[in-house]
């Protein structure tokens, strides 16, 4: 299983708010494709799969808040 | 930096260029200030609202404006003839990585731009973009993939502000405004675009 982290986005930023999910749970995923975007200080960042496989969950739901290094969601 | 000027360019046709930028720019090739101009679009985040249009689609597209959902967050926006829109294709992975000094640094473009043509502007923290009072002139809208930035400033330089009537920008209720509605007369864009790239090299150099 692969964690799908919150990076870090800058100096002061400890937590952003997930804007959207691109991908729903069991989807099949390729390494690098966007699959969400965090919102924070305004800029949309957009997260891409660290891994191949399929989504197994999303911790974080779209409008919730996550914290940097928090896993988002998963893939098996 | 590498500055290209597109000119009007429709919106779909400057968004895949603008991807296949990021692309190479997230690849190693230098960064890029793109300036163009759109004709009379609307384009659908992802989050866009249904009460985000005050007007139903045929009565939208009856006024001459394309509607286009797009593939990111984000509400409705408006581009016209008359904003000049910037797309910054900038490499932060090898400076700050750091989307707030992005961000801070991006809106004092936007103010010191307007000041050079008389306009006291201001960033209001916890809203986008910049406004003079509570009227908002320039619209930000940022999007960063492995560190590239891309999207970026709608400048209402000679918009037609009546066009704003249609939505409420980025699902607020938040009147905008233009730099000719401020000056009592057009801007010549031209002027714009020459400070804007000046602007830029000034704070990402």
């Amino acid at each position: 299983m692969t964690k799908i982290i919150l990076p870090e986005l800058g100096e002061g930023i400890t937590k952003a708010v997930i804007a959207c999910w691109h991908v729903k749970i069991g989807d099949d995923l390729q390494e690098g494709q966007d699959v969400c975007e965090a919102v924070t200080d305004k800029a949309s960042f957009v997260i891409e799969a660290p891994a191949k496989g399929k989504l197994k969950s999303i911790i974080i739901a779209e409008g919730r808040e996550g914290q940097v290094g928090q896993a988002l969601g998963t893939i098996e | 930096m590498i500055i290209e000027d597109w000119g009007p360019i429709e919106y779909p046709l400057a968004d895949d260029r603008q991807k296949k930028y990021v692309q190479s720019v997230i690849a190693g090739a230098e960064d890029h200030l793109i300036l163009c101009e759109h004709p009379a679009v609307l384009t659908l985040g992802r989050m866009t609202k249904p009460e985000s249009l005050l007007y139903s689609r045929a009565e939208i597209e009856a006024r001459g404006v394309d509607i286009r959902e797009v593939d990111r967050g984000g509400d409705v926006t408006l581009h016209a003839p008359g904003q000049l829109v910037v797309y910054p294709i900038f490499n932060l992975y090898n400076g700050p990585r750091d989307l707030k000094m992005y961000m801070v640094k991006l809106e004092q473009v936007a103010v010191d731009l307007l000041r050079d043509f008389g306009i006291l502007a201001i960033s209001i923290p916890g809203k986008r973009g910049v406004f003079v009072g509570t009227d908002k002139i320039i619209s930000i809208g940022v999007g960063v993939r492995k560190w590239v930035t891309y999207h970026g400033l709608g400048i209402n330089v000679n918009t037609d502000l009546s066009l704003f009537d249609l939505i409420k920008p980025c699902g607020l209720n938040v009147r905008m405004t233009s730099m000719q509605k401020l000056k009592g007369q057009a801007v010549p864009l031209g002027d714009v675009k020459a400070k804007v790239v000046e602007q830029f090299r000034k704070h990402f150099l």
